[in-house]
């Protein structure tokens, strides 16, 4: 029962001490808005989940934290200073970030594209560091992957490549991640492994924002949690106090009943059906 | 300390300069820099007046007397040395193309800059009507640039990628071709004839005067090219990783562009257009080293391809030499049938 008294600490200290969070951020593409005025604040040292239906906006979001798209109006703030006015690489060495989807090389080793999360720390003159070693050796020792590192990446199980690329953003060494559906194509087993190294990673004082598609995961694993529709926030905080029959009616449309999970004593939602 | 398996060789330098290394790379670079060498001797002793290697290395380090010191230093070194230079400048404008776009067709001279320097020159010749070297090669570069330009609005205008640019590219380049073709029609047999061989690409009767400028240009961007290897390989991941590495996306490609650009505008502004060693390059370099990390193996492999295209230009045909651009043409033409064979095959 540790782990929730800390989520319940977490949860509370959230509002006060947050060093990612946006103020009235409007995000589109061209012309087309997907968020207005929207205000969101990633709890310092959270494992923050963002669920919602699919082109609600999460990954958009995702991206305007991360300083991959600047909001046409508002600001987002990353440790107190407007994302916008850090360098691009300082960024990288605060905040790294997962994206939807990602390309490997042909024929490039699992080793060495785990080393590509190291070109924040790098420039011209160093670009291969004793540092750079430590934090490719560990980030593969934590995401299990050490033994695949000579391997190809094209030649590795959809499993595998998730945790080579996770193991990426791993080496970035920084203290917030930004992890967009991490877990999806995965089958079950592979999908609690890599939550259950979620939860270490942000009980090792990581912080961690997750868009994951199973509600039930999600309000197992997250000591916060962001409901999104159509851009805007529908619900945030601890998932037991916000997962709700109405909430998840409103967001996702489905009628549910929800139970106490018996095993974290989480909710636990069970769709109705018609 | 534990080391990491990368499943590849690495030399590492751990002084000022802190750099991993492939080791295959630099083994290929090595050999390919040697047969460079080696053709480069070669090409040295053909001509006209055939020498021995002895006389050209007496020639080089200046214990050669007249004839043979103005055919070596004079007549030869700058056509050797210029294909040597082009040769890797196109092929790194290759590289860079191939990788911005990710597809082996997405080379400088399949989507247009090459037909677009033709236009330049053509403009200058046929309807300005100067033939004087530097006003072609002024003309040249300028219409490289124009349509480099064009295309990179067309292509670019919302950070669209890859292939997008290759269509463009390709349909830009279609048009120019036949706009060549009409300024050729258009004119007297004569003149025509002196733009129609300029359009072969050739390396033929080169001084140091004309290539020197074009050399200085191409090193420069070499290196250029070099530095921004990184971000390179990096956009390689995908846009949205790039910038989260914290690459500035927009603009290292914007750069990228315009270093591979003028890497191909400068050797076509003073030989014309010689295609298919910027699109066939790199890719058989890849064969060798296996990786993608292979811009410097890259610039090697041009540097050998087009001397060696060179030579075999010269003897091919007795008592006539053919313009270098016709030999990578016949030869390119093959490699890029079948590599559109397999991509075909690839899709459906
Ligand atoms: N690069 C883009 N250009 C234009 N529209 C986009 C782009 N990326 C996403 N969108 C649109 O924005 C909306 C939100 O997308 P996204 O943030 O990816 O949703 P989610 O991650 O919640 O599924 C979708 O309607 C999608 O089509
Ligand atoms: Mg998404």
């Amino acid at each position: 029962m540790a782990t929730q008294s800390d989520a319940e600490n977490q949860s509370s200290a959230v509002q006060h001490d947050s060093r990612l969070w946006t103020e009235d951020i409007t995000l589109q593409y061209d012309d087309r808005i997907i968020s207005q005025n929207l205000s969101v604040t990633i709890p310092h040292k959270s494992f923050t989940v963002i669920v919602g239906p699919n082109a609600c906006g999460k990954s958009t979001l995702l991206r305007a934290l991360s300083k991959l798209l600047k909001p046409t109006a508002g600001n987002v703030f990353l440790d107190g200073k407007d994302i916008a006015a850090y360098k691009s690489k300082e960024v990288a060495r605060k905040l790294g970030l997962l994206p939807q989807s990602s390309t490997a090389p042909d024929g490039i080793t699992a080793a060495n594209l785990v080393a590509h999360g190291r070109y924040p720390h790098q420039n011209l003159v160093r670009q291969w560091t004793d540092a750079d070693e430590a934090a490719v050796l560990s980030a593969m020792d934590v995401t299990n992957t050490t033994n695949l590192s000579n391997r190809f990446v094209d030649e590795l199980s959809g499993g595998q490549r998730q945790r080579i690329w996770l193991a990426m953003v791993l080496a970035q060494e920084t203290p917030v991640m930004l992890l967009d559906e991490p877990t999806t194509f995965l089958d079950i087993a592979h999908q609690i492994e890599l939550l259950e190294l979620f939860k270490d990673l942000n009980q090792q004082g990581n912080t961690l924002v997750a868009v994951l598609h199973d509600l039930n995961h999600a309000a197992r694993y997250a000591n916060h949690m962001i409901a999104m529709k159509d851009g805007q926030i529908a619900a945030q905080g601890d998932p037991r106090e916000i997962v709700t029959e109405q909430l998840v009616e409103e967001v996702f449309g489905l009628r549910c009943t929800i139970m106490e999970d018996p095993v974290a004593k989480t909710p636990y939602i069970i769709p109705l059906g018609r | 300390m534990r080391h990491i398996d990368f499943g590849r060789g690495y030399v590492r330098l751990k002084g000022l300069l802190k750099w991993r290394i492939d080791t295959r790379n630099i083994v290929v670079t090595a050999i390919l820099l040697s047969v460079t060498v080696i053709a480069a001797m070669f090409a040295l002793t053909m001509g006209s007046v055939e020498l021995t290697v002895r006389e050209v290395l007496a020639a080089l380090t200046g214990q050669a007397e007249g004839t043979a010191d103005t055919i070596v230093v004079e007549w030869r070194l700058p056509r050797v040395i210029a294909a040597i230079i082009f040769g890797a400048g196109l092929s790194v404008s290759g590289a860079i193309f191939q990788s911005i776009t990710r597809n082996p067709l997405g080379s400088p001279d399949i989507i247009g800059f090459s037909s677009g320097s033709y236009t330049g020159a053509l403009f200058v010749m046929l309807v300005l009507g100067s033939t004087s070297y530097m006003n072609v090669a002024a003309g040249a570069l300028a219409g490289g640039f124009l349509t480099a330009v064009l295309i990179y609005l067309f292509a670019f205008r919302k950070g669209t990628q890859g292939f997008r640019l290759i269509i463009v590219g390709i349909a830009i380049s279609t048009i120019l071709s036949s706009l060549n073709s009409m300024l050729l029609i258009r004119n007297e047999a004569e003149v025509a004839l002196t733009a129609a061989a300029w359009g072969a690409g050739s390396l033929n009767g080169m001084d140091w005067g004309q290539v020197l400028p074009a050399m200085i240009v191409v090193i420069f961007f070499l290196i250029c090219a070099w530095a921004m290897n990184r971000p390179l390989r990096e956009m390689e991941l995908g846009n949205d990783t790039a910038m989260s590495h914290g690459v500035r996306i927009e603009r290292s490609r914007f750069v990228l562009i315009f270093i591979g650009m003028a890497l191909t505008a400068a050797p076509t502004a003073v030989m014309g257009p010689v295609s298919f060693v910027a699109l066939a390059a790199p890719q058989i370099v890849k064969r060798f080293t296996g990786n993608e990390e292979s811009l410097i193996p890259s610039a090697a492999m041009g540097a050998l391809l087009l001397p060696a295209a060179d030579i075999l230009a010269q003897s091919i045909v007795q008592d006539a030499i053919l313009p270098v651009g016709i030999v990578t043409l016949s030869l390119g033409g093959g490699y890029l049938l079948w590599l559109l064979f397999r991509q075909a095959r690839s899709v459906y």
